[in-house]
């Protein structure tokens, strides 16, 4: 059995099967993996993908966390494994404590769902090995509580070791710095609002993504 | 005390009806099914016999009007399910709720049908912002949409928001679902096979919702105090005290979305012998209709429903509208694998009955029982309760004017003689007067819709705003894509059907077509959700039936099959009933896409092209409305023409144009070859229909999203500009004479209305507007009037 991409689906998910289709499209190796599953077999690399993880009761990520596959998840990351979390994926990696902050609810209070121009911070990660920094990429972000927080210890962390991966051009949730998408210092765990398998498919209009999943793809070789 | 037949909605005709087809009086809990099967919402009694003079009828219809959904035949063994709903009062009483659980009830229909649901749509419809009850609902209605929609991963794809001060107190929320289906997973709502088991799945079944299809949707708004109806009635029914019970139900998108997961699955493990969602009228409608429609007896055990409240009354558990419930009939040797295929979603799934052999005095017989073996509580043939409702032929009240009502079945030119009665003060308008009115009647609604996801499943080639209609990729999580897209449209045109219901609802349905084919689909099938005030006012109904003529004559006329619908009477604010307001959505098929269709826009250089004739008529127009203090007052004018020949011609034109243009359509159904563009693949950049607003608002439009101006020389009255006739489209091109040569040759009349350019847009003659000011009134309008109820209503995230 060849190793592949695991899309960790947790009830209340709704992005895997787009992260799929659009990993298949880059011609990348993928299959999704329940919540319940004990095991990650023959993983190449993980993402958590976006949707209401467990219905995002008490908040988004929190119970997800609990679910048996994320031990070996993080086990995965410790060792170095390529893990991505997208949107409600990221607020997983911030609850479990593979990345640093959390994510709160947006400035005005509104879900968003928008194509809105980021800015790639580093390349340092296996999301962005393949960008530019200083790049602007059109991407979709689509979220409730998408804005960034952490304290000023760790912001400082975050900025010192270059650990912001994107930002927003323009402030729209109130993150703290924009930021839209961090890494852990081994640049092995990213995690982003933004939803790159949104924007891979030219027939609906934006195809930056593609530099970001096709990064991961290649990390998870 | 008033009986108690009469507190539950039941008139003493219909309470004598069930004791004639029961051979007895009912008992409380049969009174009480009868009651909610029988009420307007449920039953249709009132528009029933109109109904059927809608057109159902395409080769391509798989199930028509009557099923769950209506489900269509889209080719490689694929097909579509669709439906539209009102979810009104509820909304009324408590938005947030109310369009949460619309959009649930109306996600059930489609699923139940075996379809993944991949798209919802909602046009919305609440009195003037700056009245700051109306501002509440429309934003608790929005972030009810977005909080229970996005949440249960089907995206909202289109949608429409119309204010108007009739909807004061009584917003319209009607939402609208698509979904895909293979074809050998479509499943009807049939129960068979006696010892069959009767199987609930989903949340436990509580208080929420109690009467909800009698009380709340289908009596008159504002006059009772429904509080007290609905406690006195179901009071009536038990001992306790009446304490105040919400008559909306409670949505929690996470259950329904575990619920879609695991009906998918046990439909694709062929586990399950018929399902049928429960919504209105609970499980009195679910548990009656499989049995009626499968001709089958069934028995049900009350002990055996898991309950969220200990001590309900038999009369409460059969009418609860608790969401997220499905009801399954499953043979018994595969219960095993339904409980271990739910239980992977954490779905509950019980046993409360079983389909048992039919007795032939009381076909399809439906039985209540306390318990297996029990007591027999209730005891009613389901068809009495399913399909054998009293259908009225209420009393029809032509206004006075009748007489001078079009023909407009028959082709006719327009008749120029009479135009509006505001016309001739219209002219008299300053430059600054025109300008004003041209920005009052613009505004950009991405403020509710960027509320909602419309990406998810990485389907949405035309997102809301962009183009006239939404188009999808003809895909979904376990469908893969095939070259197809769909392209959808809601529309509604309540001041032309306040003018004339029946002309209005055909203008209606023209423009609806006309949108998808912008898209270069082709139209295959509309549902449309009939939203008018009481039945009982014999204008109402006037209105209705006139309304329901002129969908079907377009519809027959367009080729359209009606596939489904819905009908939400007793809509009034104030004591007035509602604009007479029915609504369509027209779904199209685009057989081969390879590129996104020309958008909504203008490009520095370009030519904008009319095509289709205006006519100076601005009878029911938003513009005359601008200029109206009141609701219009029917057949004070005479609407424009719509020439059903000249219509088809256009939409078969733009369809065919576009559709070549965005993809390979071969030869097949497409009177336009290559040797049509010279060569040219690209030859129309940007495309906008022209309707509500007319010219001025199109063109305004397509200027503002591409933040660019336009010298337009072609436009000669003010009349002209603001006229919404039919059967106009604006299409923007680098290639003008390749263009009007296409027009000419195929028969559409068209005419050059001048240059795109600039950062002004000059109406020649008649009036200038900086795009400065278009993009303030555009883009600000809505944020300034909805942030005022920030945090005030219910909290988006669930």
């Amino acid at each position: 059995m060849t190793s592949s991409i695991k899309i960790v689906t947790f009830p209340g998910t709704n992005c895997e099967h787009d992260v799929l289709k659009q990993i298949q499209y880059l011609q990348g190796d993928a299959e999704l993996i329940w919540h319940q599953e004990t095991n990650l077999g023959s993983c190449s690399g993980v993402i958590l993908p976006g949707g209401f993880a467990h219905g995002d009761y008490l908040r988004p990520g929190a119970i997800a966390r609990f679910s048996p596959i994320m031990d070996e998840v993080i086990k995965f990351a410790e060792s170095g494994g390529p893990v991505l979390g997208i949107c409600n994926g990221f607020q997983v990696l911030t609850e479990c404590g593979l990345l640093a902050g959390a994510l709160s609810i947006n400035n005005g209070l509104r879900f968003i769902c928008k194509t809105l121009p980021c800015i790639l911070e580093t390349t340092q990660s296996v999301l962005t090995s393949a960008g530019q920094v200083g790049k602007e990429l059109l991407l979709p972000v689509n979220h409730g509580e998408g804005n960034y927080i952490c304290d000023d210890q760790t912001l400082d962390y975050l900025k010192e070791n270059d650990l912001i991966v994107l930002t927003y051009a323009a402030d729209i949730n109130g993150s703290i710095d924009r930021i839209a998408g961090i890494r852990n210092k081994a640049g092995n765990v990213v995690g982003l609002m933004p939803h790159p398998e949104r924007a891979v498919d030219p027939l609906l209009g934006y195809t930056d993504g593609q530099i970001l999943l096709q990064s991961f793809i290649n990390a998870a070789k | 005390m008033k009986n108690a037949h009469l507190l539950l909605g039941l008139t003493d005709d219909e309470f004598d009806l069930i004791k004639e087809k029961l051979g007895r009086i009912p008992n409380d809990l049969e009174l009480a099914m009868y009651s909610v099967m029988w009420s307007e919402h449920c039953s249709y009694k009132s528009s029933r016999i109109h109904l059927g003079r809608l057109p159902s009828e395409s080769p391509l219809v798989l199930v028509g009007p009557g099923e769950n959904a209506g489900v269509i035949d889209v080719g490689d063994n694929l097909a579509i399910a669709l439906r539209i709903e009102s979810h009104n009062h509820p909304s009324a009483i408590e938005p947030y709720q109310g369009a949460a659980t619309g959009v649930g009830g109306i996600i059930r229909d489609i699923f139940t049908m075996g379809a993944r649901p991949i798209a919802l749509m909602d046009p919305l419809f609440t009195g003037p912002v700056e009245n700051p009850h109306n501002a509440y609902l429309l934003d608790g209605i929005v972030k009810g949409i977005s909080g229970y929609g996005n949440s249960v991963g089907v995206p909202t794809v289109g949608g429409s928001i119309t204010f108007d001060s009739c909807y004061n107190q009584n917003p319209l929320v009607n939402v609208f679902c698509l979904g895909i289906l293979p074809q050998d997973r479509l499943v009807l709502g049939r129960a068979s096979g006696v010892d069959n088991l009767v199987v609930l799945l989903g949340s436990a079944t509580g208080r929420d919702g109690i009467g909800g299809v009698s009380i709340l949707a289908s009596a008159g708004f504002g006059s009772d105090d429904i509080d007290e109806t609905l406690d006195q009635s179901i009071a009536t029914m038990t001992d306790e005290n009446s304490s105040k019970r919400p008559s909306v139900q409670v949505g929690d998108p996470y259950e329904e979305k575990r619920l879609i997961e695991a009906s998918l699955a046990l439909l694709d493990a062929h586990l399950v012998v018929a399902i049928q969602d429960l919504g209105g009228a609970g499980l009195a409608c679910a548990t009656s209709e499989l049995a009626a429609r499968g001709r089958v007896a069934m028995d049900v055990y009350l002990s055996s429903i898991p309950l969220r409240e200990a001590d309900m009354t038999p009369a409460e558990i059969m009418t609860s509208e608790s969401q997220e419930r499905m009801l399954a009939i499953v043979k018994p040797e595969d219960f095993d694998d339904v409980k271990a295929l739910c239980k992977k979603f954490e779905v509950k799934s019980t046993i409360i009955g079983h389909v048992v052999a039919d007795n032939p005095d009381c076909p399809s017989q439906l039985r209540i029982l306390s318990e297996q073996n029990g007591t027999v509580l209730a005891n009613m043939p389901a068809a009495t309760l399913a399909d054998e409702a009293p259908k009225y032929d209420r009393p029809i009240t032509p206004p006075q004017f009748l007489g001078q009502l079009n023909d407009f079945t028959s082709s006719s030119s327009p008749d120029r003689g009479q135009t509006s009665h505001i016309g001739s003060s219209a002219i008299d308008q300053t430059t600054a007067e025109i300008a004003k009115d041209m920005l009052q009647l613009l505004f950009d609604p991405s403020f509710i819709y960027e509320q909602y996801d419309y990406q998810l499943f990485t389907n949405t080639i035309c997102a809301p705003g962009e183009a006239d209609a939404a188009v999808l990729k003809l895909s979904a999580p376990d469908i893969a894509f095939t070259g197809k897209a769909i392209a959808l449209s809601g529309d509604a045109n309540p001041n032309y059907c306040a003018v004339d219901p029946r002309l209005g609802t055909a203008l209606t349905v023209a423009e609806s077509v006309l949108n998808v084919a912008c898209t270069g689909a082709k139209p295959i099938g509309l549902v449309n959700c009939l939203n008018f005030g009481n039945p009982e006012h014999g204008e109402v109904m006037w209105q209705l039936s006139e309304s329901i003529d002129g969908m079907a004559a377009a519809c027959r006329q367009l080729d359209i099959p009606v596939v489904g619908g819905n009908v939400s009477l007793y809509n009034a604010s104030e004591g007035k009933d509602i604009l007479p307001t029915p609504v369509v959505a027209v779904v199209g098929l685009i057989e081969n896409i390879t590129q996104k269709p020309p958008l909504i826009g203008l490009e520095a250089g370009s030519t904008l092209i009319l095509l289709g004739e205006t006519e100076s008529n601005l009878c029911g127009s938003a513009f005359s409305r601008l200029h109206e203090d009141d609701i219009p007052a029917g057949h004070s004018c005479k609407l424009p023409q719509l020439d059903f020949d000249t219509h088809k011609r256009l939409v078969a034109f733009i369809g065919n144009m576009i559709g070549n243009q965005i993809g390979n359509t071969g030869e097949k159904d497409s009177s336009l070859s290559a040797e049509d563009f010279g060569g040219e693949k690209n030859i129309i950049s940007h495309i906008h229909d022209v309707s509500s607003g007319g010219l001025a608002t199109a063109i305004c439009e397509m200027a503002v999203k591409s933040n660019c101006g336009a010298l337009i020389t072609g436009i000669e009255t003010e009349e002209e500009l603001f006229s919404e006739s039919p059967s106009r489209v604006l299409v923007v091109t680098k290639f003008p004479e390749l263009v009007t040569a296409l027009a000419d040759k195929y028969g559409i009349a068209n005419k050059i209305l001048g240059t795109a350019g600039g950062t002004e847009l000059i109406i020649q003659n008649i009036v200038s507007i900086t795009l400065a000011d278009i993009e303030n009134r555009y883009f600000g309008y809505l944020p300034a009037r909805l942030q005022i109820t920030e945090g005030s209503s219910a909290d988006f995230a669930s």
